[in-house]
Order: structure tokens, then sequence, then C-alpha cells
């Protein structure tokens, strides 16, 4: 028995020599059409409650809903790109429950008829190592709306005394996209789950098919997670465990749920299937509601939208439009940069791959692009504990301030004080130059009375100098950057010196 | 054979929140009672090896361009509504439990 038992969790180390888990993770991707699944309202985040709703949306008696085009072209990009195959012919189809985040009592889901299944995603973890994981399916939906709880302690719905809602979100189209259970990850299971969701991620947004903010919701990922004893290929009865809003979350929410259900089975209980909710602050999981099987739904084929028979020729032309995704650029940049794998590992993994690549589109060099993103900024970002990309820096901003620095007008120095300013929100890089006077000064007049100045102060070193000893010039140059609160051209104040000497 | 009940329809009445008057109920049950024994009628011919009809009409692949269009306003959105507060949709408590 661990000491961790008595708040009904196994250690970890425990957990995992005892038992192997099963994962399956259900990811929900809110495309940025410009309009819903099935209808023209728009699809935009943040606006007025129940102002971007319509008959159809609302399931006003009458309605009809129509599919949209660039929504189903969405769908079968991600398919492609996760190497699904496409459905030559299939359907919508009702998932009726009683439940007033969707006003029609039912929501348009696909069931047993998804337009991409069976296809893969390969992972690589962090110790360079890779893991292909089997996608079962992705299919279309239109998403819910949003419910606020009233009365309760915590904003949950319980203890809540009544809900109030918002259905601007309801209808946004919703891609899910479901593993095939994950057998095998042991330990690595949290880590799997997490990469996983980083790689998906990514494609996505490689596809241009969703801004895929987990924080705002347009990604997010539940995770089911069984246990079943080491040497068993049983598989257990699994938790899905929802409100998983961040990457690292998805990390502890397996991590968490394995200790839990190991507690749980040895100690001779039984898991019960259900919904469960991650909390973000305790990173803990609480039970929801009892997970409702299929036949609750009474799936039927939705009588309003006629089935999608995608042709091989439309497949095709929207296969030609697949840009370039992850692991072909991961190979692309690694070969054209020179990398090692570890160092491509390291850059991957710090995040930083696609923002150098895109700062070299920005027309900075690589070497000095990688050294921003790895040295610089990653330390901001570890100071701040942020991912990289949520520093608040473009990779056009870092491509300027290297050109800045290449043409002179900024020290390496002046350069990091720049990048702080636009890190605190100060704008662009030319307009912080100006507000915190950072340009380097190569003005003569301006240098030569500081290099007069700093040889007056120094007689001695001044007298090395003009004796011959030009490394001496060092110390008057130090000077002179000290004096100028180090936006001195060095290279320019240095000719400045030795010439001043030379006389 | 179905026959429905004046009760039953009394419920149907309430839980879509329609006001049916007494002769209503009567006349209503007589016309439910109708209509669900002409689709009753359905399962003397559907057997195993008919396919279930989703859709009664050929047609395949009818779409609409991502263009957007008119919505209602917030006002309009919730004037059907049975209560409202902030802009959105009362409704009672979700789980039935303290």
């Amino acid at each position: 028995m661990t000491a961790g038992m008595t708040t009904g969790l196994m250690d970890y180390d425990e957990v995992v020599a005892r038992f192997d888990p099963v994962l399956g993770l259900e990811v929900h991707v809110e495309l940025s059409t410009a309009t819903k699944m099935f209808c023209s309202c728009p699809n935009v985040f943040g606006a007025p409650p129940n102002t971007h709703v319509c008959p159809t949306c609302l399931g006003l008696p009458g309605s009809l809903p129509v599919l949209n085009r660039a929504a189903v072209e969405s769908v079968i990009r991600i398919g492609l790109a996760l190497d699904c195959s496409i459905a030559p012919w299939c359907r919508f189809a009702r998932k009726n429950y009683f439940y007033p985040d969707m006003p029609k009592n039912f929501q348009i889901s696909q069931y047993d008829e998804p337009i991409a299944l069976h296809g893969s995603l390969e992972l690589q973890l962090a110790d360079g190592s890779t893991l292909s994981v089997g996608i079962e399916r992705a299919h279309m939906e239109e998403d819910t709306g949003k419910s606020l709880h009233v009365g309760g302690a915590t904003g949950r719905i319980h203890g809540a005394s009544y809900s109030l809602l918002d259905y601007n979100r309801a209808g946004v189209p919703l891609i899910e996209i479901v593993t095939k259970p994950i057998v095998g990850a042991g330990a690595r299971a949290p880590e799997v789950a997490r990469a996983y969701v980083t790689a998906l991620r990514d494609l996505l947004r490689a596809l241009g098919v969703s801004d895929v903010r987990m924080d705002q919701g347009s990604l997010r990922c539940d995770a089911n997670v069984s246990l079943m004893p080491r040497g068993s290929s049983v598989f257990g009865t699994r938790t899905e465990t929802k409100n998983v809003n961040s990457l690292r979350s998805v990390e502890r929410a397996v991590r968490y749920e394995m200790c839990r259900q190991a507690a749980v089975l040895a100690s001779g209980g039984e898991i019960v299937q259900e919904t469960r909710h991650f909390d973000e602050a305790s990173g803990t999981t609480s039970a929801g509601r009892r997970k409702e099987t299929s036949e609750d739904y009474r799936y039927f084929p939705e009588p309003d939208l006629v089935p999608i028979t995608p042709s091989d020729e439309w497949v095709e032309k929207l296969r030609a439009t697949l840009p370039e995704l992850p692991w072909q650029r991961q190979a692309r940049v690694q070969a054209e940069w020179d990398l090692s794998d570890l160092e491509l590992r390291d850059l991957v993994n710090a995040g930083a791959l696609d923002l150098i690549a895109a700062t070299v589109d920005a027309g900075a060099a690589p070497a000095e692009a990688r050294s921003w993103w790895v040295a610089y900024l990653t330390q901001q970002a570890n100071s701040r504990g942020m991912e990289l990309a949520e520093l608040g820096i473009t990779p056009q901003q870092v491509a300027r301030v290297i050109s800045l620095v290449r043409a002179g007008t900024l020290t390496n120095n002046l350069a990091r004080q720049v990048v702080d300013g636009i890190l605190a929100g100060e704008g662009e890089p030319d307009d912080i130059i100006v507000t915190r006077g950072l340009a380097v000064v190569s003005d003569d007049s301006a240098l030569t009375a500081a290099v007069e100045q700093a040889l007056a102060a120094q007689p001695d070193i001044a007298a090395k100098i003009r004796g011959g000893k030009v490394a001496a010039a060092g110390a008057i140059v130090g000077a002179v950057m000290k004096a100028t609160g180090g936006k001195a051209n060095a290279q320019r104040v240095r000719e400045l010196v030795l010439a001043h000497c030379a006389r | 054979m179905p026959t429905i009940s004046r009760g039953e329809v009394a419920h149907l009445a309430r839980l879509v929140r329609l006001a049916v008057t007494e002769e209503e109920l009567d006349l209503f049950a007589g016309q439910l009672d109708v209509i669900l024994n002409s689709v009753a009628r359905v399962r003397e011919v559907a057997t195993e090896d008919i396919p279930p009809t989703s859709h009664a009409i050929g047609l395949e692949d009818v779409f609409r361009d991502d263009v957007p269009g008119p919505c209602l306003t917030q006002q309009q959105a919730l004037s059907g509504a049975y209560a409202t507060e902030d802009g959105r949709f009362q409704v009672p408590r979700i789980l039935d439990e303290s």
C-alpha cells in the first residue's frame, strides 16, 4: 500500500508496474468556415449571445438544414491528411438526447457512416522515437450551444438552480476525430496522449481548417482511459474525461485517471463507465453523468439532409490542395538547415520549428532565426510559463529585428530591448526603436564627443594606444558603449578611437 | 392498434406547450389515432429483406456556398422563449439532484 492510496490514488510507478493503460482519444475541432454547418449564420467566436442564430440553428418548426460545401471540403482534406479513406457514400444521422444545449433535442452527426475512416497519424515522442496512432474515423457534426449554469458553487451543472443558453455556437461545423485504441504505451501513455493532440493540432493548423485554439474551445479533447492487468489483452471499463482544455491538461488528466482507476481496481472495486470532468486547478477528475450507450441516442438517418457522394475527381482535387504537412516540413527543414536528429527534435519539442520556418519565410537567415527562437525567446517563454507561440511576438517581427541588426541599426543588446518592447505589447520594432530611443548611434559628431571624453578620462590607456598598443582600444570602446547606453555602433567607435589616437 | 386517450393528447400538448381546448382534445385524439393506425400498416409489409428507406427522393450532394446570410436579432430569437435572462434562453435545472 502506498501513501497515495489514502487519497484514492495509486503511486504512478506502481500503476504501470501492475496495469497496462488503453487510451482512446476523441478530438473535436471547430472548423473556421465563414458560416455554420447547416445554415448561413456567421461562424464567429465571442459575439453577444443569441445574435448569430436563425430558425434552422434554433430548431424552429419548418426550417431545413442545407450542408456547407466548404465544411465538407475541410473534412475530406483532414481525412486525406490523416491517410484515411474517404467514403464514396455517406449520410448524416440524428443523435437524440434531452439536453438543452441543442434546441432541436437532437444533434446532427454521423453515426455508422462517417465520411473518413481508417487512417493513421505518426507521433514523435520526447526521446526521439516515433509511434503510429491508428485513426478510426473522422466525421462531421454540429457544435452545441453554450450553457451557463446559475446557482451552483462552481458554475458547473451540479447544484445549479437553472441554466442559460446561448445558441451562437449551435450549428458551428465540428469534426470529430477518433483514434483506434492505443495499446502498449505503458508508462508513456500520458505523454503519448499529449503528443497525439499536439501532432493533430499542428496538422489541422497546417491545413488551415481551424484556428485550433484549445483555450477558446475550437479544439477539444475527450480522453478515454481504461486499465487492464499487465499481460491481459481484455480491455477494462473505460471512463471518458471531458473539459481537457490544454495540452498539459491532456497529459495530467490521463495520468490522474490511471492512478485513480488503479486504486479502485486494486481495492477490489469496479470502474463505472461514465463521463468525468477534469478540474484544471486541482488536476483531478470527478464523476459526471453516467455514459449513455449508443442505443440511448436512438440514432437514425437524418431525413432532412440528402446523402453525400464524394466523387474520386472531387477527392483528388482536394488532395492536390493539401499544403506541406508538418512531418514533410520537418524533413525538408532538417535537410535545408543541415540539422541533426537531435537538433531537429529539440526545435520540434520547443514548438519552435514552425515559428523559425515562418521567420525564414519572412526574410531572415535560418541560423539567426533559430538563434532568436531557441535562445532568447525560449528563455522569455520559460520565465513566463508560456509556449513560444503564445509569447505575442510574430515571426515577421522577429525577422524585422534580425534585419535591423544586419543593417547595423541595432546591436544585439539593443535588439533584445526591442524584443522586450514587443513582448510588452509596445508595437512594431520600428516604433519601439523610436519610442524607446534604441537606434544605434552611428553619427560621427555624437560619437566623436563621447570618444574624446573617454580618452580624456583614461589618459594612460590613450597613451598606450598612441604608442601602438591597438588592443588597448577595447577599453575605450567599452567606455563609449557604456556612456551611450549600448547604443553606439561599436565598429565605428573603434575606428574613431584609432583615428583620434593616430593624429 | 393504437388508441390515443384524451389524457395522452393533453400530455403531448403540455410537452410542446400548445394550448389545446377540451373539444380539441377529442378532435386530436381521433386524428392522431388515424395517423398512428396508418403508420402501423407499414409494419405489416416491413420485413427483414426490405432495406429501410431514409430518403424518399433520389437526391444526393445538395450543398450551400459558405457565404454568410442574415440572422435573427437577439430579441427575435428570444421572442418565443418561455423565460430569458441576459440575452439567453433560461431553462430549468438540468440535473435532477441536489
